[in-house]
């Protein structure tokens, strides 16, 4: 089994490799913009702009 | 057992504590905070069946509000709403442990930019602002003068959300670049770590180095102490070294182990998941007795 899997870049459009173990609700780098991506859907892997930080947001 | 993940987001933290539960063979189902609604007696079908929740809301205000209702629900939560109604308020973090008489920095709270300048006159220069509400050392504030202070008394009063209008002013500790992290499990360390940094602010999220830390019977003392004053759970106690004593500057109850876990040599999810095994075989073992 493949450690990495592909998929779409929503912000820059480019395929990107993911670990193959992501899950619904992680929140990854870009390796393309930087920007933080939250794994939206498996099979295939969906990818949407992850929310901006909140004030309470933390510990 | 069946383990309710609460979450927004999935961090290294929540994949951490999701795969020693799976690799133990416990049932978890992950609960996206965002898709749920909250009835005032029933709870949503995606609680059905747990035997715990773990909440890893990031937002604190949702933390707060999901706990209550689980409470009513009659649903176990770590931490318990008590505890998460302490620790995501400052002022009350303080009060907590001045409460238990566990070492503190001086705190005064005030409503108004006259009456927090006089706090800060008081305490002198430096000392430091804080939020209420807030993490990651987000909108700290160390004032150095008089001119500052007013202008970040101003800026507050005029700019933020009615909670920046709650000055929660704190004397300057002067600690040796460092502070310390303790995760602890109902008071019991489960691993400490330094949090070291030329900057004052020394919390690992602004980028401070970190390093395993021994505790000395003196910190697990505060920390058995700290632990019990917000009502205890999965919690991290931030101690800084004030001389030859400690003072404990606040108690985290989402906390965050992904650097402690990396600095030290203690397998910290599969200690977590320990005691949240021995929890829950505690309740149910009571739940039986008193059926």
């Amino acid at each position: 089994m493949s450690d990495t899997i592909t998929a779409e870049d929503p912000l820059s459009g480019e395929e990107i490799e993911l670990p193959s173990d992501v899950e619904v609700g992680e929140i990854i780098d870009s390796p393309a913009t930087g920007a933080e991506l939250e794994v939206v859907s498996l099979d295939p892997v969906t990818l949407e702009e992850a929310p901006e930080l909140e004030e309470d947001w933390g510990e | 057992m069946h383990v309710g993940l609460l979450y927004s987001r999935i961090r290294r933290d929540e994949k951490l504590l999701l795969n020693e539960l799976r690799d133990r063979g416990h049932e978890v189902t992950k609960i996206d905070v965002r898709n749920e609604q909250f009835d005032l007696t029933e709870p949503p079908e995606s609680f059905a069946g747990v035997d715990v929740v773990v909440d890893r809301c990031l937002a604190t205000s949702r933390s707060i509000y999901i706990t209550r209702f689980l409470q009513s629900y009659g649903i176990p939560v770590v931490n318990s709403h008590e505890t998460a109604d302490i620790c995501a308020d400052k002022a009350k973090n303080s009060l907590a442990l001045a409460d238990a008489g566990v070492p503190t920095p001086n705190t005064k709270v005030a409503f108004t930019v006259d009456s927090a300048m006089e706090i800060v006159e008081e305490f002198g220069y430096p000392c430091v602002l804080k939020p209420v509400v807030g993490s990651w050392g987000r909108l700290m504030a160390k004032i150095d003068s008089e001119s500052a202070a007013e202008a970040i008394l101003e800026h507050k009063s005029t700019l933020g959300h009615y909670e920046h209008k709650v000055f929660y002013i704190q004397e300057f500790v002067e600690k040796p670049g460092r502070d310390i992290r303790v995760l602890a499990t109902d008071g019991e360390p489960v691993a400490a770590m330094v949090r070291s940094s030329d900057h004052w602010l020394t919390n690992a999220a602004k980028g401070a180095s970190v390093e395993e830390f021994e505790l000395d019977d003196r910190a697990k003392e505060l920390v058995k102490q700290a632990s019990d004053a917000v009502g205890g759970g999965l919690l991290g106690v931030d101690l800084m070294e004030a001389g030859d004593e400690y003072t404990v500057h606040e108690v985290n109850h989402t906390v965050e182990f992904k650097a402690l876990n990396d600095a030290v040599e203690t397998d910290v999810p599969a200690t977590v998941v320990d005691w949240l095994e021995a929890k829950v075989d505690g309740e149910q073992s009571l739940a039986e007795v008193s059926a």
